[in-house]
């Protein structure tokens, strides 16, 4: 498996060959149009993160030392960014995900879609994994 | 005075956000400020500074004078009775909060009800939950229709000889439909039932008459109509206002202060505890004098009525665009537009909006019973001002047709 650090470097580069908002945007959309696998049973009140905006749904399992998750959303950007998310970070070990400052998001442009607004599902869903991380790390 | 003449007035209209001219459309949530009232918190800030009412010095006479002066102002833009019902408060929560308080100690029982429109904003919906608990009253729901519009039917029909009072706002900041306030006041009355309406849309889409209107209770924020952040008035009807005890207690609100008791100011004074927000009152002046300036401009309300019509248009015309607040009798409509688009999440085109340069609003609005009422989890909307000009509305139907483009 490619190293997070490789990972996040790789993603950094693609965008970079995008011309404007509206080439990144679509990019994303069309991640978020392409993302499945999450179970709509799965779809409960205690795996929602609310917010004003989208609805976001999140789903983690610790196995084999690795940190494996599931999510989904209501909104195609949204969802588009989840599937860069689970793209970088599920499967990495807790010890990584604890470690790493998430900061990649806003290196390929997205920082408006992470203020630190209460509605933000998005900004919920990534401090939800970074806790659930921080937790198995402490307990160890 | 043409429309372009008032945007003159407002610097941050001719700014750009991401590359694009600004279009802000999110005028529901806060008013952009013209440069007087900006003049006038800065030459208050900076020449008149000094704390009301309290010293006998220069700067103080002028501080208070300033901030008098302006209750004067606000009472004959309301056309209240007197001076003594115009209440300062930091805003439109904080003067509905002071009523819950202070009207509810004094007139709430137990086994009493409140009535609450269901397209409330949360602020004239939570302080009375918490006022009901307090009492051990009881909240009742006035449903809105299907078209947005409260009809007075359904008010008869919620109306009971333990309602005490009635809450709802003038225009809800969702819908966009001018309430029957006079109609409902009547009814209210009629049956012995108070009435508080909050005015934090109302005073931006039209003149306000209090005494017209009939209601208890008026409250509205400044920063929505022009004024300073910071800045809200509590109109209250002064038999009423009397029988009620002081909200806050603190400086300003007391007559004499003894350890064996105190007593209280008079009116106003016994409902402004603590040193006030008295470098941001008096914009009020400029910015309600420019408001009245607006209403009564022939050129800028047709305008206004043409921005109006086109966007009610656009969005009638396209078949995926739910509108909520849609009465077919279009007069009773102002220009905000709360919709959903079928297959395009709120978020995703109000980000994409946002990169065009145009700003709404996405969400829940603060009335979330609302929108379990339509049945869903968020809306857009484009709320415009009288500086909004028929281009602006153009640049955001287009702008909108191509977002949902992205997205569907």
């Amino acid at each position: 498996m490619i190293t997070l650090e490789d990972k996040k470097r790789e993603i950094v580069e693609e965008f970079g060959m995008f011309e404007g908002w509206m080439d990144r945007y679509e990019y994303i959309i069309d991640l978020g149009k392409n993302l499945s696998g999450y179970p709509e049973d799965r779809k409960t009140e205690d795996r929602l993160i609310k917010g004003c905006q989208s609805r976001v749904w999140l789903d983690w399992e610790l196995r084999d030392g690795k940190l494996w998750f599931a999510a989904d959303s209501d909104a195609l950007i949204t969802k588009g960014i989840i599937a860069l998310l689970l793209d970088v970070y599920s499967g990495r070990t807790p010890e990584e995900i604890a470690a790493d400052d998430f900061a990649f998001l806003e290196e390929i442009g997205l920082r408006e879609n992470l203020s630190p607004t209460r509605a933000n599902g998005l900004v919920s869903m990534i401090g939800t994994l970074r806790r659930a991380a921080e937790e198995i790390v402490a307990g160890k | 005075m043409t429309v372009d003449e008032l945007r003159a007035q407002f610097p941050i209209l001719s700014t750009q956000v991401n590359g694009r001219p600004l279009v802000y459309l999110d005028n529901a949530a806060t008013s952009q400020r013209p440069a007087s009232v900006v003049e006038r918190w800065e030459a208050m800030a900076l020449r008149d500074n000094a704390n009301l009412h309290r010293a006998v010095h220069a700067l103080a006479v002028r501080a208070t004078d300033a901030y008098e002066q302006t209750r004067d102002f606000v009472r004959d833009y309301l056309n209240a009775e007197s001076r003594e019902e115009i209440i300062f408060t930091s805003g439109a929560t904080a003067a509905i909060n002071l009523v819950t308080r202070s009207f509810s100690e004094a007139f709430l029982r137990e086994g009493d009800e409140i009535l609450i429109a269901e397209c409330e904003h949360h602020s004239n919906i939570v302080p009375w939950q918490l006022a009901a608990a307090r009492a051990g009253a009881k909240i009742r729901v006035l449903p809105v229709a299907e078209d947005g519009r409260i009809l007075l039917s359904q008010l008869a029909e919620n109306l009971t000889e333990h309602t005490r009072i009635l809450c709802v706002a003038q225009i809800s900041n969702v819908l966009g439909v001018i309430n029957p306030i006079k109609e409902i006041v009547n009814l209210c009355h009629s049956k012995g039932c108070k009435v508080l309406t909050d005015g934090a849309q109302g005073i931006v889409h039209g003149p306000v008459d209090v005494r017209d209107l009939g209601c208890d209770f008026y409250v509205f924020s400044g920063h929505k109509v022009f004024a300073a952040t910071g800045t809200g008035v509590l109109y209250g009807k002064k038999e009423l206002l009397e029988q009620m005890p002081p909200f806050l207690g603190g400086g300003e609100m007391i007559d004499t202060v003894r350890f064996s008791g105190t007593t209280y100011a008079p009116l106003p004074g016994k409902f402004e505890a603590g040193t006030q927000d008295f470098c941001a009152v008096p914009t009020l002046q400029p910015a309600l004098a420019l408001a009245g300036t607006v209403f009564a401009d022939e050129e800028l309300r047709r305008s206004g009525e043409a921005v109006k019509a086109f966007v009610l248009d656009a969005l009638h015309a396209d078949r995926r665009i739910r509108l909520f607040g849609d009465p077919a009798d279009r007069a009773l409509k102002v220009p905000l537009f709360s919709f959903c688009v079928e297959g395009a999440h709120h978020e995703d085109l109000a980000l994409i909006l946002d990169k065009m340069g145009v700003a709404v609003r996405s969400g829940q609005m603060c009335a979330e019973p609302l929108m379990d009422r339509f049945g869903v989890t968020g809306m857009l909307r484009a709320s415009f001002a009288p500086y909004n000009t028929l281009a602006e509305a153009q640049q955001f139907a287009e702008c909108l047709e191509k977002a949902i483009n992205m997205l569907t």
